[in-house]
């Protein structure tokens, strides 16, 4: 039962990691209709930034984090100018694509300038955890389980209480037609992009002293966040987190239980049962087109 | 668009065989195989021309995949390794015949590109990239981890060639030959009537579907062929580098071949054929950049984002284009014959059969118990102000959205819970209000989609004979002299009647025309009510939906009115428009 407890501790920990990146899918998608396959690399980018601010230049870990976090958001803009922008008109196939080529380059750059070695980061916390009854709670899993809380109650704020966040859910469901009521539509993309970049950079710097920085630590995120937003819900806010969450327990118990090596395994057996018996997920996805 | 010149008889398409007409290509393949055969290449050479061949197999396979169906698969290096592996631990530890393997690694790539495609595919394309994401990072896994079967980091080593290629040069030949062979099937594939249909279905789902063909189905073909054609070059590979491990079939290598197929050109194996060749000589030649580690492929990623923006269609693409559009302004389309439509008559007089049709969206009640009864042989139409349910109805008739009650039958036959493709083959054509051709084909192609319904009795045997029928298509609708232009070069109206066309080529017993006044001018109009009434001449029967009266009041003898989802009114058309509920429903009441 402590195991358990533990596990499932751990579980959600690492879950709230994909919950985070999942948000960052689904955001993108809903704004512009497609599925961004470098936002993995957003994570992976912005632990590199912590690693170059605070352990090459030894810079203050606070004033790092507010730096990786603002170069995220020109991240964002330059990938938003650099890979959807110009592709805006076409259909989903060439962006999903030119979305991969961008996630190959930026993960290959990081590579071909820090070499293939992991890189470690320490945690924001002196303290390594505490001991509750049974259950060690590391306080780096209890900063990303916090953090994640309060952006799922930001997220929940911003989009449905502040005008932006109503600019942008209008955007994101006809685009025609909010731009007809004077929203403008690029601008709405841009900043979608900009907090999904930060969003996914935070999530890569929560995670990066559970993990090691690492070039492959981006795609392993952000396939496992896509496989929580179709278990939750494609396309569905609450469904991503909760997705998100199943997922980081699932894949801690099967590593414990059932294989280790196999641990990256799981979720994509999940995510193919899901999409063999309910592909819509949890909380179901609207797919229809008008004929 | 006048009568008149449908009226001239003309001979009969005959074209020479297949056969004699690619001999070209024949020749020039067997050139190469005694090319590979005969010179003296040292290792070096021999080991890249050998790596460029099996990979550009394995490249015909997205360009099958993504090029001609138009969806994504990038886990080709998953199934070039399950290929690799098949023969490698085929020959090396179970010591069986090398040709039992080689089949052997195509029938489980077939079945596991297979059984991807039937968990995806029905999903959009987003699932399908994600999940062949996902299938190539488990088949890494598995090649790295299960050790006991795959030797995992260690690879596959003494891996055997057949007896009848032992040195490199003749398996080298050997695998040139295969290329030439897939190639030509590849290339060739186009012009059957699956590759029309995966072109069909990258164009125009919905349209697809309409027009008879079983989308999701194709779909699978294209992925299985495309898996199949990953496990050939793979086992091919295995054979010719003795040596296989599972960093070689990585997802990296998958992007590799995804960029080696758009930097050629995906529509076509001479451009996977182009693109092998560049990104396997390239790198070659600049050797320094993998020094670098990353540099190499972070140089990959870039190319893949500049070609999707400045060279969509590759490089093969954009000469092939230009050569199209020559082809098109010089090569005159043959003569047709005059069209026959002989539309079945298996059923009673009663050719369609609604009994309580309902739609609903949640709360909405769209349609709502709405009965429609079409003659055998006459126009009917489905009027109703805007938002009535028009169009509803008709979608649930070709089967785009599935009835929430109700029955409908076609000449005798329920097709209720059909799928669109079936609703087709049981002998239904319709139009859509919103143009949907197959924009990337011409017109006659367009038309031959159509005229391959199953079921069309009308068409004979072979290519001439379908050429022949979509020909007699486009010269009723009076678009015979255009038929080799792209869709793109048409006008809105004359687009409208290529759709017709299409659907008139099928031989449908049942006609659903969706709007097809919407958005033309008076002319136009005027020449469709003579089109009209030259299809009903032939006895075809008719639904249509329309807003303009003048051209129901005219064209149809039987009008149901639908408002609010429910049917208001019914009968012959003139009784029908001076019904007091439908002068009510469209100027409103006191």
């Amino acid at each position: 039962m402590d195991l358990v407890l533990q596990l499932l501790f751990t579980g959600i920990g690492i879950g709230a990691v994909y919950a985070l990146v999942a948000l960052g899918f689904v955001l993108i998608f809903r704004a512009t209709n497609v599925v961004n396959f470098a936002q993995g690399e957003f994570s992976m980018v912005a632990a590199y930034l912590m690693v170059v601010f605070s352990v090459d230049l030894g810079w203050p870990y606070w004033l790092s984090f507010l730096i990786a976090l603002a170069g995220m958001a020109l991240f964002g803009v330059i990938f938003n100018l650099g890979v959807y922008y110009p592709l805006r008109n076409r259909t989903y196939l060439p962006v999903i694509i030119a979305t991969i080529g961008a996630s190959i380059l930026l993960s290959n750059s990081v590579l071909a300038i820090y070499g293939p070695q992991p890189q470690v980061l320490q945690g924001w916390f002196d303290t390594p955890g505490i001991q509750l009854g049974p259950v060690y709670l590391d306080s780096q899993y209890l900063l990303i389980i916090g953090v994640t809380i309060l952006l799922v109650l930001f997220n929940f704020w911003f989009f449905e209480k502040t005008l932006l966040g109503k600019k942008l859910q209008a955007t994101s469901q006809d685009k025609e037609m909010a731009s007809l009521l004077g929203i403008s539509v690029s601008t709405m993309i841009m900043i979608t992009f900009i907090y999904s970049a930060v969003l996914g950079g935070l999530a890569g710097i929560l995670v990066a002293p559970v993990l090691f920085v690492s070039i492959q630590m981006g795609s392993t995120i952000a396939l496992k966040a896509f496989a929580a937003t179709i278990i939750g819900g494609f396309g569905d806010v609450a469904g991503a987190i909760v997705g998100g969450l199943a997922l980081g327990v699932i894949e801690t118990f099967g590593a414990a239980y059932i294989s280790v090596p196999y641990k990256d395994g799981f979720a994509f057996l999940v995510l193919i049962a899901f999409l063999v018996f309910r592909p819509q997920g949890i909380f179901g996805e609207r797919v229809a087109e008008k004929a | 668009m006048s009568a008149t010149d449908n009226m001239i008889p003309a001979p009969a398409v005959r074209s020479k065989p297949l056969i004699i007409r690619h001999l070209p290509y024949f020749i020039g393949a067997a050139v190469l195989v005694a090319l590979a055969a005969g010179m003296q290449f040292d290792g070096y050479i021999l080991n890249i021309l050998l790596q460029a061949t099996t990979f550009s197999i394995a490249v015909f396979g997205l360009s099958v995949v993504l090029g001609l169906c138009g969806q994504i698969n990038l886990a080709q290096a998953a199934f070039f390794g399950f290929g690799a592996y098949a023969v490698g631990l085929g020959t090396a530890d179970l010591h069986l015949n090398f040709w039992l393997c080689l089949v052997g690694a195509c029938a489980i790539t077939l079945i596991a590109g297979a059984f991807l495609g039937m968990s995806t595919l029905r999903l959009g394309g987003h699932y399908l990239a994600m999940v062949t994401i996902s299938f190539q990072q488990i088949v890494t896994l598995v090649m790295i981890n299960a050790i006991g079967v795959t030797h995992g980091p260690d690879g596959v080593a003494n891996i055997r060639r057949p007896e009848l290629f032992q040195s490199s040069q003749s398996y080298l030949a050997f695998c040139v030959a295969m290329l030439a062979i897939v190639g030509y099937l590849v290339w060739h594939l186009p012009d059957t009537k699956l590759g029309r249909a995966m072109r069909a279905v990258r164009d125009n789902e919905l349209a697809a579907g309409v027009n008879g063909i079983d989308v999701f189905r194709t779909k699978i073909y294209a992925f299985g062929l495309c898996a199949l054609l990953g496990g050939l070059a793979g086992g091919l590979f295995a054979g010719g580098f003795a040596y296989v491990s599972p960093d070689q079939f990585s997802f990296a290598e998958s992007i590799v071949f995804l960029t080696m197929s758009l930097l050629g050109g995906v529509a076509s194996p001479i451009g996977s054929v182009i693109g092998t060749g560049l990104l396997i000589l390239i790198p070659e030649w600049l050797r320094f950049l993998k020094s670098v580690p990353g540099l190499y492929l972070a140089i990959y990623g870039l190319f893949v984002i500049l070609i999707i923006r400045f060279m969509p269609d590759g490089i093969w693409g954009f000469v092939s284009d230009a050569f199209t559009r020559w082809r098109a302004h010089t090569k005159a389309p043959p003569a047709a014959a005059a069209l026959q439509l002989k539309p079945a008559t298996s059923g009673g007089d009663i050719v369609l059969e609604v009994t309580g049709l309902s739609k609903h969206f949640g709360g909405l009640k769209a349609v709502d118990g709405v009965d429609i009864a079409v003659k055998r042989g006459g126009v009917h139409a489905l009027i109703g102000p805007n938002g009535s349910g028009k169009t509803t109805t008709l979608n649930v008739l070709s089967g785009l959205y599935k009835a929430t009650a109700g029955r409908i039958v076609l000449d005798g036959t329920d097709i209720t819970n059909m799928a669109p493709h079936q609703r087709t083959a049981a002998g239904l054509g319709r139009t859509f209000q919103n143009i949907r051709l197959f924009r990337s084909m011409t017109a006659l192609e367009n038309v031959e989609i159509g005229a391959e319904r199953p079921g069309n009795t009308m068409i004979g045997k072979g290519e001439d004979a379908l050429t022949e029928r979509a020909m007699e298509a486009l010269t009723f609708v009076g678009l015979g002299n255009r038929a080799n232009e792209l869709i793109s070069s048409f006008s809105y109206g004359h687009q409208r009647l290529i759709e017709i066309a299409r659907a008139l080529a099928s031989n449908p017993t049942l006609l659903l025309l969706d709007e097809p006044a919407a958005g033309l001018n008076s002319t136009e109009k005027l020449e469709l009510h003579e089109l009209l009434k030259r299809i009903a001449a032939q006895g075809l029967t008719i639904l249509i939906i329309d807003h303009d009266m003048t051209l129901v009041s005219e064209a149809a003898q039987h009008i149901t009115v639908l408002n609010f989802g429910r049917r208001i009114a019914d009968g012959e058309s003139m009784a029908v428009l001076r019904h007091p509920d439908v002068v009510s429903a469209y100027l409103g009441s006191e």
